[in-house]
């Protein structure tokens, strides 16, 4: 249903294959690349449920802050790989990870490496808004609070700072100590991001952050990552491919567990060098 | 026939089906309920006393008072040759005639009076008396009263009822305060000798403070004596049926009434007051008068120990079992296990309690900690402790089984909401998943309650008696005594119902005793759905 959307409205430039003003337009990249630091460094990653091999040698190099955008069909593994820069899938005992994911030149996957630290460097927003049964501010509070930080003036600042940040701030702050379960999903999943940004992390991870929100909400969330990215690696998993296009500076498109095509995302959108991936933005198969 | 089928298709068979077993549920609850209070609660109202002319088989003649309390049609044999009914008369005055209750033929009766002069009194010992007030005595000699000897005696009996309170305060508080100090003495010195301790110095120390006690308890005697003195100076006497009279103190008087004489109001007003009584007062003759106040406080002290005990035994259980357990075969089994503790008989568990807690674990808590009480035992007996704690073992599977399956309840969003954000998993339970599983562990605490507030088998092993003599938590260090014994609704009234020497005169106060103890389970388990409902209020997940 998604991609019949995205070819009834995508606009024409976007989704045909060779447009040499367009590639005209991709052509700075190059240098900007050589700018673009490295933040995560992926190498030969493979991934299985049990015997069941979900992630093949994938090999790729998440640029520091920038959004880089994982679009893919279902179970393609994008989610998957998206939970493997948090270590989230260490909680199911049936995964088995190969390979290495370097966060500043060193192995997340290094057995001396503390698994609560790496969470609090890398934050992570989920599909479905998931505040706490707290109240907005304790919600925005906990991951501070977990490192033992409990003063009043503190926590305030921080409070205060991440709303902003989460552009929620104006909504909320006349509510603070109410229960963030009386937000709206829109709000709720913008409170989740000031939660993860609170502690400061390095990177973001969102897991299709709007799939289960209204337009206007989406939008607000897309506003965001242009804000956030400043300050932040996002990596934002997506099935909208507009939102790819619109929010992303560089895009993954995945397919049973490969890593297709990993490029800036106007090439992707406009002059992909896989046959494979124009056929998924154009929506031929998906 | 069509229509029958047609009928039957629709559904409707079992609507009707499962609404009359809702209703069915509903009628024996409430019948349940109606029953207890109808056989309980009239006790307390002030019944009409009457007088009847009554000549009996042998055709002689005797005059009787009491209350009318019940009539049946005679059975069997009896009934072939005449079918007349009998009624059963409450003549009280125990101590005179030896029984309480008589069946009279009511063709014997030839009259039927209720007298408006005729006084009930309610007696410290022997139960009731009823009969007319023939005088009141001041020091054995005949108080030449006015016409209203039933005002005279009220003055009497206020002055009676001042100092049976100060007696009692003496008795009790006083008294009973340097006996306990003396106990502390007596145990101290022997402790003393017990750690092998030579110098003189310490003994002597206890010796003065001995005799220090030993003047006070001959000063506090002397006073009592004085008071138990005035108490008796008083005396009433009461023409009892058959025109006898009989001579009572005052001392051993609670209360005089006169039925036939109170309006409605009045009657009430004793009503209430006789509630008040059953409720807040001290059993009085094996446990067949007064209140039953020990029981309750022992009933609810227990209930809120074991829940204590329980609540955290049995989340932790559960969590170990759900969340840090490897599930497999063996987590299986263990829960297999703990689901059918469940289903032991609960008379299993008072063997238990007497035989692992009370001897074993009691006995060696008093080898270490109190030897100087052996041989009499401190913890080694049964006690408020043992009875909370078999009981908490009782239940701690109900509380296992609902705060795992509140466990399960949880979202895995909130938890991985948790560790994305540096959390360990300690972390994540202490501060989410335990709170949002609380009215789940609520749940399992309210079964919890409302299993153990009505066992009485096993605690009869570990701790429960007919009568304790002193409350389980009072003024005096250290407050909470866990080592004493306590009196229970539930054993009350399997006492007070069979166990009595007035067995009859007791029913009613059976009814009364078990509406009572309905009414404790409902309040306590009524608290904990409130704190429930709070707490789901609280931590209600989002829901869209």
């Amino acid at each position: 249903m998604d991609t019949a959307n995205e070819r009834r409205t995508a606009p024409s430039g976007l989704t045909h294959g060779f447009d040499p003003k367009l590639l005209q337009r991709t052509e700075p990249k190059v240098t900007r690349e050589a700018d673009v630091k490295e933040c995560l460094g992926v190498q030969g990653l493979n991934l299985y449920y049990g015997e069941k091999r979900a992630l093949n040698a994938i090999t790729m190099s998440i640029p520091e802050r920038q959004v880089t955008a994982f679009i893919g069909p279902s179970g393609c593994g994008k989610s998957t790989l998206l939970r493997c820069f948090n270590r989230m899938n260490d909680l199911y005992d049936s995964v088995r990870i190969e390979g290495a994911i370097h966060l500043q030149n060193k192995n997340i996957y290094d057995p001396d490496v503390n698994v609560a630290d790496l969470r609090r460097r890398i934050g992570m927003v989920f599909q479905k808004p998931n505040p706490f049964p707290k109240s907005v501010y304790e919600n925005v509070a906990y991951g501070l609070r977990l490192q033992g930080i409990n003063k009043r003036r503190t926590l305030d600042q921080a409070v205060e700072r991440s709303l902003k940040a989460a552009a929620l701030w104006d909504e909320v702050k006349e509510r603070l100590n109410e229960s963030a379960m009386a937000l709206s999903g829109g709000q709720q999943q913008r409170l989740v991001i000031a939660r993860a940004i609170a502690i400061e992390p390095e990177v973001l991870l969102l897991d299709e952050p709007a799939s289960a929100l209204d337009p206007i909400s989406t939008l607000k969330i897309e506003d965001l990552m242009y804000e956030l990215k400043s300050k932040y690696t996002i990596v934002i998993v997506t099935h909208n491919m507009q939102q790819a296009a619109r929010v992303s500076d560089y895009t993954a498109l995945m397919y049973v567990g490969d890593l297709i095509e990993f490029d800036d995302t106007k090439v992707i959108f406009t002059n992909p060098k896989k046959k494979q991936t124009e056929d998924y933005i154009t929506g031929r198969y998906g | 026939m069509k229509s029958l089928r047609t009928w039957f298709e629709s559904g409707s068979p079992w609507v009707w089906l499962s609404a009359g077993a809702v209703s069915l549920c509903l009628i024996a609850v409430f019948g349940l309920i109606y029953l207890i209070a109808v056989n309980g609660l009239p006790h307390f109202w002030p019944a009409r006393i009457a007088e009847i002319d009554y000549r009996d088989a042998d055709g002689a003649r005797q005059i009787l008072i009491g209350e009318i309390v019940d009539r049946e049609l005679k059975t069997g044999a009896d009934r072939a040759s005449g079918g007349e009914a009998q009624v059963l008369m409450k003549l009280g005055n125990r101590d005179i005639y030896g029984l309480d209750f008589r069946w009279v033929s009511e063709r014997g009766i030839t009259r039927i009076e209720y007298p408006r002069e005729i006084i009930a009194v309610e007696r410290e010992e022997w139960g009731n008396l009823y009969g007319y007030l023939a005088g009141v005595e001041e020091g054995g000699r005949r108080v030449v009263s006015a016409d209203d000897p039933i005002a005279e005696l009220g003055a009497r009996l206020g002055r009676r009822h001042e100092l049976k309170a100060r007696i009692s305060h003496i008795e009790k508080d006083l008294i009973g305060g340097v006996n306990y100090e003396m106990e502390n003495l007596r145990l101290r010195q022997r402790r003393l000798e017990l750690d092998g301790v030579k110098d003189p110095g310490s003994f002597a120390a206890i010796r003065d403070s001995q005799k220090a006690l030993e003047a006070e308890y001959e000063r506090l005697n002397g006073d009592l004596a004085k008071l138990n003195e005035d108490i008796g100076r008083d005396g009433i006497v009461v023409r009892v049926a058959g025109g006898q009279e009989v001579k009572l103190p005052v001392a051993k008087v609670i209360r005089v009434y006169q039925p036939n004489r109170m309006s409605v109001a009045e009657k009430l007003g004793h009503y209430v007051e006789k509630i008040g009584e059953f409720v807040s007062g001290d059993p009085r003759e094996a446990n067949t008068e007064g209140g039953i106040f020990p029981a309750i406080f022992g009933t609810v002290l227990m209930v809120l120990i074991m829940a204590i005990v329980v609540t955290p035994f049995g989340v932790l259980a559960a969590v170990y079992l759900r969340e840090y357990a490897k599930q497999g075969l063996f987590t299986r089994i263990i829960r297999i296990a703990v689901n059918n503790l469940a289903g032991v008989p609960s008379i299993v568990y008072g063997v238990f309690g007497l035989g692992f807690f009370v001897y074993f674990v009691g006995g060696t808590i008093d080898r270490w900690f109190f030897p100087e009480a052996l041989p009499a035992p401190t913890f080694g007996t049964g006690g408020l402790l043992w009875c909370s704690v078999t009981l908490a073992l009782l239940t701690v599977p109900v509380v296992i089984v609902a705060t795992e399956e509140g466990l399960a309840r949880i979202p895995s969003e909130f938890r991985e909401g948790s560790y994305a954000l540096g959390a360990t998993k300690a972390e994540t339970l202490w501060r989410i998943v335990l709170p949002m599983a609380s009215p789940a562990i609520m749940t399992g605490l309210i079964l919890a309650v409302a299993r153990a507030a009505g066992e009485v088998a096993p605690l009869m092993m570990v701790g429960v008696v007919k009568l304790a003599p002193s409350l389980g938590l009072d003024g005096s260090f250290p407050y909470l005594h866990l080592d004493r014994k306590i009196m229970h609704l539930g054993f009350h009234i399997y006492d007070v119902g069979f166990q009595s020497p007035n067995v009859e005169a007791a029913r009613p106060l059976v009814y009364a005793t078990a509406l009572l103890l309905v009414l404790v389970i409902v309040a306590l388990n009524l608290t904990a759905i409130r704190i429930r409902n709070r707490l789901r209020e609280k931590y209600r997940a989002a829901e869209y």
